[in-house]
């Protein structure tokens, strides 16, 4: 087969990999928008729940799983092909997450990728939970790594591969706002006591 | 255009091509490689695998620019005494059917032997998920991969 066959491959077969049609962008509130919030644990609160629009985006859920398989696309189905988060949440042997997702997108075939690209541990699903019940896990050091609040706020603010959720590439919907308008939410939920929604 | 500078089963190349273009492409159509096949373009269906620093890739999604220096096994350059096993289990099992997809499936069954050389039926499984087979010879398959793990712990 040569290249021009291959595009007319890939003009049809394109779709089948393509999600959902991409909607707009929702917006992110800043956390002077809370400021007349006069209790420090309902602003907390507040905030966390404006920065729960990221969260729960299907771009943060789908590697966010709660068995062993990530599910893809703006429905959330299972990932296909069938992988498996594998000993190191990189995938099985022979069947890596790097075997098809490269360091960037490949918008040619619609394959999202980024550096370190893996799903995160089963104690840090998310899938199923209500932003309540999220907001705890992020904080209990058994169910998120270890990390203090300081490097959760780093995580969600700098993590190239929770960077790549703002620029999915394809017909993806990326999450909303900005990366940094996210990390600004979550500096200001800490700082005002972290506190959570009811669960 | 550009140069890109690539080793493929040993031997260095250099191709004229964008460094965007599918590296599948780069093999069979710049190198003259065409034991890895076209199936999808999507990395849905395995029949493009090879091997990049002897992890199996999916070469229609691989960016020829992404490879730099790591080296790239085809089909045509398996020669590890696993592979060899796997392709003596597969002639004697007569796993092909119509045998489109069956470099990409060896590809990925030596690569999952030469890091895991007792592999269940789950394992397996995991393994070869992305490697589709239109003919369905996903038993012969399984078999194959089992008779060759058997030979090289003999």
């Amino acid at each position: 087969m040569t290249k021009g066959r291959f595009i007319t491959g890939m003009l049809l077969s394109t779709s089948l990999a393509v999600s959902v049609s991409a909607a707009e962008t929702v917006p992110l509130k800043k956390p002077a928008d809370f400021s007349g919030i006069a209790d420090q644990a309902e602003r907390s609160r507040s905030l966390f729940v404006e920065a729960g629009k990221v969260i729960q985006s299907p771009r943060c859920q789908n590697c966010h799983p709660r068995g062993e398989r990530p599910s893809q696309a703006d429905d959330m189905h299972p990932h296909q092909p069938l992988v498996v988060r594998g000993l190191d949440d990189k995938g099985a042997i022979a069947m890596r997450c790097t075997t098809c997702h490269q360091t960037a997108n490949f918008a040619p075939a619609g394959v999202p990728g980024a550096p370190k690209w893996h799903v995160a541990p089963v104690e840090m699903a998310w899938q199923g939970k209500s932003l309540g019940q999220i907001c705890e896990q992020i904080k209990d050091l058994a169910r998120n790594g270890k990390r203090t609040l300081a490097q959760i706020h780093d995580h969600m603010a700098h993590d190239e591969l929770v960077g790549w959720g703002w620029h999915p590439g394809g017909e993806r919907t990326p999450a909303p706002g900005t990366q940094q308008e996210f990390g600004e939410l979550i500096a200001a939920w800490i700082q005002t006591g972290a506190a959570c929604p009811a669960p | 255009m550009s140069a890109i500078s690539i080793n493929v089963n040993g031997r260095a190349h250099q191709v004229d091509a964008d460094g965007e273009t599918p590296l599948l492409w780069v093999l069979r159509d710049d190198i003259g490689l065409t034991g890895t096949k076209f199936g999808c373009g999507v990395a849905q269906c395995g029949a493009c695998t090879v091997h990049v620093d002897g992890d199996p890739a999916r070469s229609c999604v691989t960016p020829v620019a992404a490879i730099g220096s790591r080296k790239v096994t085809t089909i045509e350059g398996l020669e590890s005494r696993t592979a060899k096993a796997v392709q003596k289990a597969w002639v004697e099992l007569d796993v092909a059917q119509c045998g489109y997809c069956q470099s990409g499936q060896i590809m990925s069954a030596t690569a999952l032997l030469e890091q895991n050389p007792h592999p269940s039926d789950t394992d397996i499984d995991h393994a070869l998920a992305g490697n589709i087979c239109r003919c369905a010879t996903y038993v012969r398959i399984r078999a194959a991969i089992h008779a060759a793990a058997s030979q090289l712990s003999a």
